[in-house]
């Protein structure tokens, strides 16, 4: 028996012995490469840090992502260090870590997608003084830190007056995701919109907590149009695509269902093609992409907003609606770009909050 | 072999079996797994930043394994640390917040406090089991959701209307300038000390206290610590309490250590239901458990380094993880394996 034990005590030292050889020469190797990589790049490097969304949630951290891209793009930045990159966070917990790990692969901005992502842009800009961070939706006091703000209730008004022009039932959904200042916005935008049409259509404004739960929305969606709500404009992100499949399931089993949705931040015509109909009504579009590429430009040239906060309206096309494609006829459209024009001039005072 | 080795090789062979497996995984799906492997290794102990904050993760899980651990040793399932851990958190974070005190008094309250929260929320299935046998399964699970839309609607009536508590007070925080500077401005904090302290305490009072042999008797069998002249019932309430407490604990790590506040939660933490395979994996005993916590911790927070490192995506990144874990998991199936092929060679 005794020897059977030193032979595998023997073989094992042997195994650890090889595995961990090969960790110390891999991870020497790894070493290397990284600094001859660093040495070479002049490059302007960007990143982001997503929300919990992540860079496929089709709307608001897919759109920065598309920004990001286009500025690897226009400048010829290959994806990985020393171009561009992002990384997804899955909880409040990864963002202090994944802003860190950005910061130490050098990129030279790192961008913090979502007002949620405030106070650990804060802490790392007070840490790393000599980086430069950007947050979109958010406001973070420190001269290396640009703030990214839109006037999300000009885009949210629009695509309020398309609701209360275009529904039958006179009733309104608005699924939000997480009761925060920005989603407010959107609300308070909306509402106001519809009202600017028709004072006599109820909206019915519902937060489901949560960026991230498709379900979520999809039970929301279901509640509101089995009560009769026919347009329902979600701002929730991940979840607004539960809105989506529960209209789309409802336009499946009855071809006349009058189910709409109106997108929110990227175009989302595609999410509602059902066969041959589509129940994407229109999209508000908020132009992170172009926000995140104005920023970065701004910063390759050196001239970085540091500590400044810029705000992105409907005239400086910050905001606006999608194509409709059709679903929304001519005439209704040119009533839409009438109030677009009024908000433009400032005729019309949007309000921020409900 | 004996019975020694056959301890050690275990968990050797079932952590080697996970990442082959994982390995298939990354290689099928078209990434490299041997820099997916180095990425893992380098975000737990690639430098003193990793460390810290591995340690950081490793923290609450500890406390939620011995909350699940502690009710296991007297035949409870706590399913509800979830629950405990969200109500503790809420409440260090307003005890935190709310009052201005000298650092000494403040700190130990608040941690009594986030303790004191958790066992309240314990207690209730601890009633409802020993007087009415209603399973605790089903009343913690069902808690867990009490105590998430509670604590969601208590965040928003105490900030006034925002999705965010205050911060906490400094005097209330478990963060520490001297560790963070130690590990290159991790988050790590005490609160790793704090957790370590409740593993002695644990052990403590199952093997050294009259209330802990009492706790592991009905454990082993309700009916025989009866006849003994124990009070069932009683330890039924206690164990859930003190289960409870640990993983209010649990809570006040994330808002006093991690975070500093509260903000309205989705969905709940996964902590707590880690917290129930940590204990498992320690077999639960309060040393196990810090085992099984260590794991958890710096897969959890390891894996991060995947994506940011090789480029694997995270779904990738979670099957791996899980696979590895699932594997840790099951032990015992290697165990029966090596002792078959010890017979077979006895035998011949």
């Amino acid at each position: 028996m005794s020897k059977r034990k030193y032979g595998l005590a023997l073989s094992l030292v042997l195994a650890a012995g090889t595995l961990l050889g090969a960790c110390g020469t891999d991870k020497d190797k790894d070493k290397d490469s990284s600094s001859s990589k660093g040495g070479n790049e002049s490059d302007f490097s960007v990143a982001m840090v997503t929300d919990v969304g992540g860079i496929d949630d089709k709307s608001f951290n897919q759109s920065a992502w598309e920004g990001i891209k286009k500025f690897g793009e226009d400048n010829k930045l290959s994806e990985g260090d020393g171009g561009y990159a992002y990384l997804q966070s899955k909880g409040e917990a990864d963002y202090i870590p994944n802003l860190n790990a950005l910061v130490r692969r050098d990129f030279n901005l790192v961008f913090g997608v979502g007002f949620m992502m405030e106070d650990a842009i804060g802490t790392i800009a007070g840490q790393q003084e000599d980086k430069l961070f950007a947050i979109i939706d958010g406001e973070v006091d420190q001269p290396n830190v640009a703030n990214i703000l839109f006037k999300e209730q000009e885009g949210a008004f629009l695509a309020g007056v398309a609701a209360a022009l275009m529904t039958e039932s006179d009733k309104i959904g608005f699924v939000g995701g997480v009761d925060i200042p920005v989603i407010e916005r959107f609300e308070a935008g909306f509402v106001a919109g519809v009202a600017a049409v028709n004072p006599d259509i109820k909206v019915d404004v519902k937060y489901t907590g949560a960026f991230d739960k498709a379900e979520l929305g999809k039970a929301e969606a279901g509640r509101m149009y089995s009560s009769g709500v026919d347009i329902i404009f979600h701002a929730a992100g991940g979840t607004g695509n539960g809105v989506f499949s529960e209209a789309k399931e409802r336009k499946q089993a009855d071809k006349n269902a009058n189910v709409w949705v109106i997108g929110v931040d990227s175009d989302q015509y595609d999410e509602g093609q059902v066969g041959d109909d589509n129940i994407t009504l229109t999209s508000m579009l908020k132009r992170v992409d172009n926000a995140v590429q104005d920023i970065s430009k701004l910063a390759q040239e050196g001239k970085f907003p540091g500590g400044e906060t810029k705000v992105y309206g409907l005239h400086d096309d910050g905001v606006a609606l999608a194509d409709s494609r059709g679903a929304i006829p001519e005439d209704v459209m040119k009533q839409i770009d009438e109030y677009a024009k009024q908000i433009a001039d400032g005729e019309i005072e949007v309000p921020e909050f409900r | 072999m004996s019975n020694r080795v056959v301890n050690l090789l275990v968990p050797i062979i079932s952590i080697i079996l996970g990442l082959l497996v994982g390995a298939i995984v990354m290689l099928f799906s078209g990434y490299d797994p041997v820099s997916g492997y180095i990425a893992l290794w380098n975000g737990i102990f690639g430098d003193s930043y990793a460390i810290g904050e591995t340690i950081r993760q490793i923290s609450p899980y500890i406390l939620a394994g011995l909350a699940v651990a502690f009710a296991f040793r007297s035949g409870l399932f706590n399913i509800g640390v979830e629950g405990q851990l969200m109500v503790g958190w809420f409440t260090a974070v307003y005890v935190g917040a709310a009052f201005e005190l000298p650092m000494i008094i403040h700190l130990p309250i608040t941690l009594l406090a986030a303790a004191l929260a958790g066992a309240l929320w314990g207690l209730v299935p601890g009633i409802l089991k020993a007087t009415l046998k209603v399973h605790e399964v089903i009343v913690t699970i069902m808690m867990n959701y009490v105590a998430l839309h509670v604590v969601n609607a208590l965040i928003k009536t105490v900030s006034g209307g925002s999705y965010k508590t205050d911060k906490i007070q400094p005097t209330a925080s478990l963060r520490s300038d001297f560790l963070s500077n130690l590990t290159d401005y991790s988050t790590l904090h005490y609160g790793i000390f704090v957790a370590l302290a409740m593993v002695a305490v644990m052990w403590f009072l199952l093997e050294k206290t009259k209330t802990g042999f009492e706790l592991k008797a009905v454990g082993f069998n309700e009916n025989a610590s009866q006849y003994a002249g124990m009070n069932v019932k009683k330890n039924i309430i206690l164990s859930m309490v003190i289960s409870g407490a640990f993983a209010g604990l649990a809570g006040a790590m994330e808002g006093l250590g991690t975070f500093g506040s509260m903000t309205t939660q989705g969905g709940f933490t996964g902590i707590g239901f880690d917290g129930i395979a940590v204990a498992l994996l320690g077999a639960n005993t309060p040393l196990g458990v810090i085992f099984g916590a260590s794991l958890f911790g710096s897969l959890k927070y390891g894996a991060n380094n995947m994506p940011n490192a090789a480029n694997i995506p995270l779904e990738i990144v979670s099957i791996v993880v899980a696979l590895i874990i699932f594997f840790v998991a099951s032990g015992y199936i290697i165990r029966v394996g090596l002792q078959r092929l010890n017979k077979k060679k006895e035998a011949k």
